[in-house]
């Protein structure tokens, strides 16, 4: 029982990290409508930026996870206005190929700077580990922090697409980018900000990530990326709470079969769901019906 | 017996009768046009008669067959072919190659006959070919066959869309504002080759047009939608004198 | 008369097309052989030659899919798995029963195509429902599953027959003089290395044979006008699905072949990220969007230009994924980008203009 209970909390922790990347999968698929494969890249840019900050500069882990959500931030701005900008009005094809061409970029620039063996990642969660039940259940500082970040994540998100003129302005934009035009909104300004929030996302999670997993490599971020695009649409893409319940739910699927059914497996059965989602209830648990208009 | 006969059909999404107890009955032979105001759910009609939506209310018969609900595949096969209001043709494929595509369920060989080049190949082949350039011919479009459809002028492309419907062999042909974009020549022309297509093929034709030249010029009787509801039924001239309609269409 | 006279000229126009495609894969071949018997050709490039074939077929029946049916599939490289695996599975269990090295090679592409074929029709049922990123991503979901698989299967021989399990070697319970076939993610070893450069472009003629004229059959052009226009294409009684999956499974079934051609040219077959993961699979479709989308004759000179170039220039081993990556980017946003569509479009026209000037 201890250890159904402890796999499930790392499940848990483990879709913590899921959610949080999938929020900008969701996010970005909502409002450009385009499926940002490189997305798991950004989260292992934000990864080797702070281990280069912690372990080469010798600088805290707070200053290496600022300094990350800074460069990835930058980052997703960039890679938005240069590769996806200029294909608006491209073919969907097009666009999922270019994101692809930027997800292998991103892959190989990080080879050539930092090669291709795998480097140890120092965690960036100080706080010690909690005893429970009479030291039987052992639940780590790492997966404290993350639950509690991807929470605190899912608040603030929530209440800024509900609050701010610039959330608004997103739901608007994801509903209709023309009359949102008409309507005196910047649309390429909105999607930019989409981008930046992700990205921003994708550094803290690829801190988080490689603090649980602590092997660093220019292709850490492509599994976990794709996999919370996998939690994205099994919860719904387009909608938060549909990210939040797609990625902890993958999460403890995950780590559960790995317990019980086959570690070599996990992946095979992550994707077998994913598969019957799609055919059952092709929007996903929370996601919205879109009908083509002849 | 009436080629299509439509009882009492609705729609209606998320609680918006787009439309609503309709009913018509048109005679084999007939150029029969559907106009209303926009969002009137003209195309909502179209869409609903060629299984694109499945009707909530409502039965609709082709030459005694009920087609209600069935598959637009299907339909097609029945005997309904259309147009599209934003044209829809095979863009990258050649003029001809388009026509032929619409031919696909009246000449026939097997995958494998094609790949390996049967003799059949070359003979049903030959047979489509000559096939579409008659079609091609009576559009106008037979010079034009070697181009990307996607290369021809709008004017053009509208036809080769009413030559493709018509490839499939359709007892009825829906046109969906066959004429829009189209200047005043262009379209006194194309007046007359849906008269021709209609003369010559026996075709029965159902058209949604906004351009009121075209309507009085050829259409022997009008239905007139308004929010999604049958305003006034009859002989066009009748229809379109009715102080209703005018008011529907210009407001008070 | 004259209507005749230009429906043939119509037909001989592909068949010119058509005859190319083959020249060059014919050419190509005489050119390699006479150099071989030259002695121009190192070991390298002679180890070069097979996969060549393979990336070939690869790219020409990806294509077939992405250009001509018009779906993103990421998940190719598993049919080549899939057909890689059936197909040594065969020629080992075969090897005392059939031995006449060239008919047994024969029945084990047969095996593999049937294979993955199958693959095809299995995923392709659920995978043709969806659309666009979502069957992209899908696709890709069904190969990271193949090849998962496929490293838990173990598979052994003795004097009771064949056993199975996906637990362990163990598991099989065989007799003392049970051979391991398939050996989890040790994969298998012994494969016959029945492959050979002229079997590869005998292969690659097939394959163009049955896509070039698949393009060019009443099935082709229904294939392409789904891609064209989904709706239209129903409008005229166009069984959607039946096409969808005729185009998948062809296509999924010349994967198979490729890895045929692939399992038989080395002794040990394992399934690692690298061979058929989605890394693969991506590789191809850098081929085929390279060499055009849609375009047939493109694939075959993409997927032989991006195997060479790296090996002839080893120095820029290092970047040729970063290249790779750049000439993805750069060719989508040359081919949509609205401000270089009509840059070319100026560019064009003044040149046609010069042109009829002169």
């Amino acid at each position: 029982m201890m250890s159904f209970i402890s796999y499930f909390i790392n499940g848990l922790s483990l879709g913590s990290v899921y959610a949080i990347i999938a929020l900008g999968y969701t996010m970005v698929y909502g409002i450009a409508k385009m499926l940002n494969f490189a997305h798991g890249d950004v989260i292992m840019i934000g990864g080797y930026m702070v281990f280069t900050v912690v372990s080469t500069m010798g600088l805290g882990p707070v200053a290496g996870v600022l300094l990350a959500v800074i460069l990835c931030t930058v980052l997703g701005v960039v890679i938005e206005g240069v590769a996806y900008r200029p294909l608006r009005m491209a073919s969907p094809l097009a666009v999922l190929i270019t994101a692809i061409g930027v997800s292998y970029l991103l892959q190989n620039i990080a080879l050539l700077v930092f090669g291709s063996n795998p480097k140890s990642f120092t965690s960036v969660v100080t706080i010690p580990a909690l005893k429970l039940a009479n030291g039987k259940l052992t639940i780590s500082g790492e997966t404290i922090v993350t639950i509690i970040s991807c929470v605190v994540i899912m608040i603030c998100l929530t209440t800024f697409i509900k609050k701010t003129k610039a959330g608004q302005a997103m739901l608007a934009v994801s509903e209709d980018k023309g009359a949102a035009q008409l309507m005196g909104i910047n649309v390429d300004g909105t999607i930019a900000l989409t981008f930046a929030i992700g990205s921003a996302l994708a550094a803290v999670a690829g801190a988080l990530l490689c603090s649980a997993y602590p092997t660093l490599t220019p292709y850490t971020g492509s599994m976990p990326g794709i996999k919370a695009f996998v939690a994205a649409v099994f919860g719904g893409i387009g909608s938060i709470p549909g990210a939040l319940i797609g990625g902890l739910l993958l999460g403890i699927i995950e780590n559960l079969s790995k317990a019980y059914i086959s570690s070599q497996l996990s992946d095979a059965i992550v994707f077998g769901v994913l598969i019957v989602v799609l055919l059952v209830k092709p929007t996903g648990i929370l996601g919205k019906k879109i009908s083509e208009k002849v | 017996m009436a080629l299509l006969e439509i009882k009492n059909l609705g729609i209606s999404f998320g609680g918006l009768r787009a439309v609503d107890n309709f009913s018509i009955t048109i005679e084999k032979g007939q150029l029969y046009g559907l106009i209303g105001p926009n969002g009137a759910g003209k195309t909502t009609m179209f869409n609903l008669l060629t299984g694109v939506y499945k009707p909530s209310a409502g039965t609709i018969l082709l030459d005694g067959d009920n087609i209600t609900g069935k598959k637009t595949k299907d339909i097609n096969n029945a005997g309904i072919a259309r147009t599209f209001q934003n044209i829809r043709l095979f863009k990258e494929l050649t003029v001809l190659d388009n026509v032929k595509t619409g031919l696909h369920n009246r000449y026939s060989y097997s995958t494998l006959t094609g790949i390996l080049r049967l003799p059949k190949y070359y003979k049903v082949e030959k047979e489509m070919d000559e096939k579409a350039i008659e079609l091609l011919k009576v559009f106008d479009l037979d010079k034009e066959k070697d181009l990307l459809a996607s290369n021809l002028p709008y004017g053009k492309q509208r036809k080769l869309e009413i030559a493709r419907a018509l490839a499939t062999g359709p007892k009825l042909l829906l046109l969906d504002e066959p004429a829009a974009g189209m200047n005043p020549n262009e379209t006194t022309e194309l007046m007359d080759t849906i008269r021709f297509v209609r003369d010559n093929f026996e075709m029965t034709i159902l058209l949604i047009e906004h351009d009121m030249k075209l309507v009085s010029g050829i259409c022997e009787k009008l239905t007139v939608l308004n929010f999604g509801q049958v305003l006034i039924q009859g002989n066009t001239a009748d229809v379109l004198n009715d102080p209703e309609v005018i008011k529907a269409y210009l407001g008070e | 008369m004259e209507k005749s006279n230009k429906t043939n000229f119509h037909l001989s126009k592909t068949l010119k097309s058509n005859l190319i495609t083959y020249g060059i894969v014919i050419a190509a071949f005489l050119i390699v052989q006479l150099l071989i018997n030259a002695g121009q050709v190192s070991s390298l490039m002679k180890g070069l030659l097979v996969p060549l074939c393979i990336y070939t077929i690869l790219a020409v029946s990806l294509n077939l899919t992405v250009g001509i049916l018009g779906e993103l599939s990421l998940g190719h490289a598993a049919f080549m798995c899939v057909g890689a695996f059936s197909s040594s599975l065969f020629s080992i269990s075969m090897l005392e029963a059939i031995p006449n090295s060239g008919f047994r090679f024969f029945l084990a592409i047969l095996i593999g195509a049937a294979a993955a074929a199958v693959a095809g029709i299995i995923i392709g049922i659920p995978v043709l429902r969806l659309r666009g990123d979502y069957l992209a991503i899908v696709t890709l979901a069904f190969g990271e599953i193949i090849k998962n698989v496929v490293n838990v299967i173990f598979i052994g021989k003795d004097s009771n027959g064949l056993h199975f399990s996906m637990k362990n070697a163990m598991a099989l319970n065989m007799e003392k003089d049970g051979k391991m076939i398939l050996n989890g993610a040790q994969g298998i070893t012994g494969t016959p290395k029945d492959s050979t450069f002229f079997i590869g472009v005998l292969l690659i003629l097939v394959t163009l044979f049955i896509v070039l004229n698949l393009i060019h059959s009443r099935s082709g052009r229904a294939i392409m006008s789904v891609r064209d226009n989904r709706i239209a294409a129903e409008s005229i009684g166009i069984n959607i699905t039946k096409y969808k999956l005729m185009a998948f499974t062809i296509s999924a079934s010349l994967a198979g072949v490729a890895g045929v051609l692939y399992s038989h040219n080395l002794s040990s077959l394992t399934a690692t990220q690298k061979n058929f993961g989605y890394n693969q699979s991506i590789m191809i479709l850098v081929f085929v969007v390279l060499g055009g989308i849609g375009n047939i004759r493109g694939s075959i000179i993409a997927a032989i230009t991006l195997t060479l170039l790296p090996e002839l220039l080893r120095g820029l081993n290092t970047y040729r994924m970063l290249i790779y990556a750049l000439i993805l980017i750069f060719m989508m946003i040359f081919n949509w980008s609205p401000k270089l569509i009509d840059l070319r479009k100026r560019f064009f026209h003044k040149n046609k203009a010069e042109r009829e000037k002169v």
